[in-house]
């Protein structure tokens, strides 16, 4: 186990080293001068960005240069946004996508928790049916149109309503959490539904819950001790991927209901071409995403003593 | 089933008479016996009763069966029409703007009229009526008459009413609710100056929706607390340089014909069903092609790995391990800035590129997985004795063997790489405006969502329903193809 949880952090270790210089040179490959389109840029913060990131030396300096920056914690200062360094923006801003990501994750396990053990209690009976309908629309709609059309149905509803019984957009508020979460669990939610369900269905079809039935063992406490408690286990293994779809989805789902988390901040310094920005932020990410994969990876093992002698 | 039953017949019989065999040895005329010619058996019971079915035949069969994926077949065959077949049919040009049409909402055609603000007429003062009354009348009653001049449409209405004795003034509100009180008439558009104004123009921003005027006398001071309504449509109008732009025959007052917009149209006037065609074109493109080709590289380059096997293999595996762990979206960004594709500009290039390098690995195990798992099958092994050559074992078992799985990763790929282009897309990374694509139409449509909503649901239909029978066909093909699924129905 131990060398295992080695070799997959040696390995995270290379795939963000990696991340990174390919960041730094996807960035010198682009023509032009990443100083160039800035506003608000006079001669001498020029001179001082340049000396910074040694813009004038050869590339292979500046890539070490970069490597060093990024490996002492400093990701540079934004070409677009005066004064305010990539530093800031990440303790600012990744709180909240936290915060989101978070409350998603949340909701998409208790949903497809729940939803799973309904649909394998009643297999090929209509709540099944019905909830695997949601389900395949769930994984088919993309999570911009989930958040568009709940904001719409919200804003109509308030409308109705003469009040407002939920805000449509902005932060700070648990209300205000509520409408983006749900918009961007939902997909997860649908995976974890349908993993979920097959995972009760093979837990039910296993031999203890056999012997658990004929030792005479009540209904109710074969479903919660060993039906749920077995059937949950897997959907860890989604865990990894999940994360990483909501990231990203945070990306849209930020912008839509116009919440200040890291995600809109990075599509705007694309769109903007805010080159440290997009530097400090795709390394920010890649190391977040590949540790976090590996972190899931190494509780499932821890958790799930199976697996542990596999390996 | 009947063949089975005749072999287990004639096996039973061998170690039956086996014993006796020992007995009879010692009478030796009863040895005759066993030498008796076989009695001919009826050879129809050994034939086959079914005609034999190919592996493809008979997962046609099975998918023919599955309704859900025969209706998902249909749907995508019928969206692939729409957006390849339909521009043959459909030639209105997607990216002509039309600012008279701004998010209009679904319709079958209408017309227009040809106008300008002359053909309105001149307002009306009547000379006979004193600027102010001579005597004051108190509470004011509504006006008797309150009509339309002329055809009202988009450039203006022209609204005429019957003067109210001792009104000083009269002031016009414009609502587009019915108004049930008189605080419901709406926003005032103009309170004329003098009582022997009887008409008023409005041209504030009309569309072709119905307006409700109302019209309210003042005694100089306060407005009267009665009102008289009047419900307006107006017509579309275009000017007369639009319309010879069309064709030069047109003059001033002519009706013509505005094409349907069976989807309605855009914030800037465009169709939205000629967008929806094109647009479609462009994600079919790339849910195509993108899988397409990364399946190929994953299927080629499993399948190496696990023909040729030992430290190659692990060093193959550990690459697309490698592989699988670098963030999809990060790269993305990075190919769409290193390939010097600027905001705003398309990233159909970089998307696929990116797609391609990325994705791979997941077919790349399976494929991998599977030759492994065919190496070590009954006839694998047999071939191999019988000392056929490595390309035989591979065109003839394993190929065959795993097309079935391959062709399942594409139909779950395609959907995926779908809602890939879209999402990029609506980030503005992917195809760039004016070019439409399902992605970019749903992000231009979000804009106007709260008063439009066809513009973003349309797009948004479009992509789920598409990927929903991608991933429905998928499921059915699943379940057709694999073998494994065949035993154990």
């Amino acid at each position: 186990m131990k060398k295992y949880i080695f070799s997959r952090v040696v390995q995270g270790i290379l795939t963000v080293f990696f991340i990174a210089t390919a960041t730094f040179f996807a960035m010198h490959l682009v023509p032009g001068d990443p100083l160039m389109d800035a506003k608000a840029m006079t001669p001498e913060i020029r001179a001082n960005l340049e000396a910074k990131y040694g813009l004038d030396q050869p590339v292979l300096v500046q890539y070490s240069t970069f490597m060093k920056n990024m490996l002492l914690g400093d990701f540079g200062i934004s070409f677009t946004q005066k004064n305010r360094s990539v530093n800031d923006i990440i303790s600012e801003h990744f709180p909240v996508s936290a915060v989101l990501g978070v409350l998603a994750i949340l909701y998409a396990a208790l949903g497809g928790i729940l939803w799973g053990a309904l649909t394998a209690k009643y297999r090929n009976k209509w709540p099944d049916h019905v909830i695997m309908v949601l389900v395949i629309l769930g994984i088919s709609v993309p999570n911009f149109v989930v958040a568009a059309v709940s904001q719409w149905a919200t804003v109509n509803l308030n409308e109705l309503a003469g009040t407002s019984i939920l805000p449509v957009a902005g932060w700070g508020e648990f209300s205000n959490m509520i409408l983006p979460a749900m918009a961007l669990g939902l997909s997860t939610m649908a995976y974890l539904t349908r993993l979920m369900r097959n995972s009760m269905l093979d837990v039910g079809n296993s031999d203890y819950i056999r012997t658990a039935k004929a030792k005479g063992l009540k209904a109710s406490r074969i479903f919660v001790q060993h039906e749920l408690r077995n059937s949950v286990l897997p959907l860890i293994t989604i865990l990894g991927p999940a994360i990483a779809a909501i990231t990203t989805g945070g990306f849209v789902v930020e912008k839509i209901f116009a919440i200040p988390g890291l995600g809109r901040y990075f599509v705007q310094a694309v769109q903007q071409l805010d080159y440290t920005v997009i530097m400090g932020l795709t390394v920010f990410y890649g190391a977040f995403l590949v540790f976090m994969v590996i972190a899931v990876d190494v509780i499932y093992g821890l958790i799930d003593p199976r697996i542990r002698l596999a390996k | 089933m009947m063949e089975i039953e005749l072999n287990q017949k004639q096996t039973n019989s061998t170690p039956r008479s086996a014993p006796a065999m020992s007995d009879i040895k010692s009478t030796s005329d009863n040895l005759d016996s066993f030498f008796k010619p076989a009695i001919k058996q009826d050879e129809s019971l050994h034939g086959l009763s079914r005609p034999s079915l190919s592996y493809w035949q008979d997962a046609w069969i099975r998918l023919k069966k599955d309704k859900k994926a025969i209706s998902s077949l249909f749907l995508v065959s019928f969206i692939l029409a729409f957006s390849l077949l339909g521009p043959l049919f459909w030639t209105v040009d997607p990216n002509e703007q039309n600012l008279n049409m701004i998010s209009q909402g679904p319709s079958f055609g209408s017309e227009a009229i040809i106008a300008n603000r002359e053909m309105l007429g001149e307002l009306i003062v009547d000379e006979n009526i004193p600027e102010e009354p001579l005597e004051e009348i108190l509470p004011l009653a509504a006006t008797e008459s309150l009509e339309v001049l002329g055809t009202a449409n988009t450039v203006g209405v022209h609204l005429k009413w019957q003067a109210v004795p001792g009104a000083y003034n009269y002031t016009i509100y414009r609502n587009e609710m019915e108004p049930t009180s008189i605080s419901e008439l709406g926003v005032p558009l103009f309170t004329t100056e003098y009582a022997n104004e009887l008409s008023y123009i409005d041209s504030l921003q009309l569309e072709a929706i119905p307006y409700w005027y109302s019209i309210v006398a003042t005694d100089g001071v306060d407005e009267a607390m009665t009102y008289t309504s009047i419900q307006v449509t107006p017509k579309l109008a275009y000017s007369l340089d639009q319309a010879r732009a069309i064709s030069n025959d047109y003059k001033l007052g002519d009706s013509i014909s505005i094409g349907a917009h069976p989807f309605g149209t855009d914030q800037l006037g465009r169709d939205v069903m000629a967008r929806l065609m094109t647009g479609g074109r462009i994600s079919f493109f790339i849910g195509f092609f993108a899988p397409l080709l990364y399946i190929l590289f994953g299927t080629l380059y499993g399948g190496i790995a696990g023909f040729v096997g030992g430290r190659v293999d692990g060093w193959m595996m550990r690459f697309s391990d490698f592989v699988v762990a670098l963030p999809f979206l990060l790269f993305m960004i990075l190919s769409y800035i290193a390939f010097g594709a600027g905001p705003g500009e398309s990233g159909i290039v970089p998307m696929m590129a990116t797609m391609v390098a990325l994705l791979w690995p997941a077919t790349a195990r399976l494929v991998r997985g599977q030759v492994l798992q065919l190496r070590e099958e009954g006839f694998t092994q047999a071939a191999q004795l019988l000392g056929a050559s490595s390309w035989y074992i591979l065109l003839r078992h394993m190929i065959p063997n795993t097309i079935g799985v391959i062709l399942v990763t594409l139909t779950f790929a395609i959907p995926s790489a779908i809602f890939t282009e879209a999402f990029l897309s609506f980030i503005g990374m992917g195809v760039a405006p004016p070019n439409a694509s399902w992605g970019v139409m749903s992000n231009e449509g979000i804009a106007t969502m709260l008063n439009t909503p066809h513009e973003l649901i349309f797009p948004a239909i479009f992509i789920s329903l598409t990927v929903l029978s991608f991933n429905l066909l998928g499921d059915g093909l699943r379940d057709a193809l694999d073998a494994r699924m065949r035993s154990r129905e």
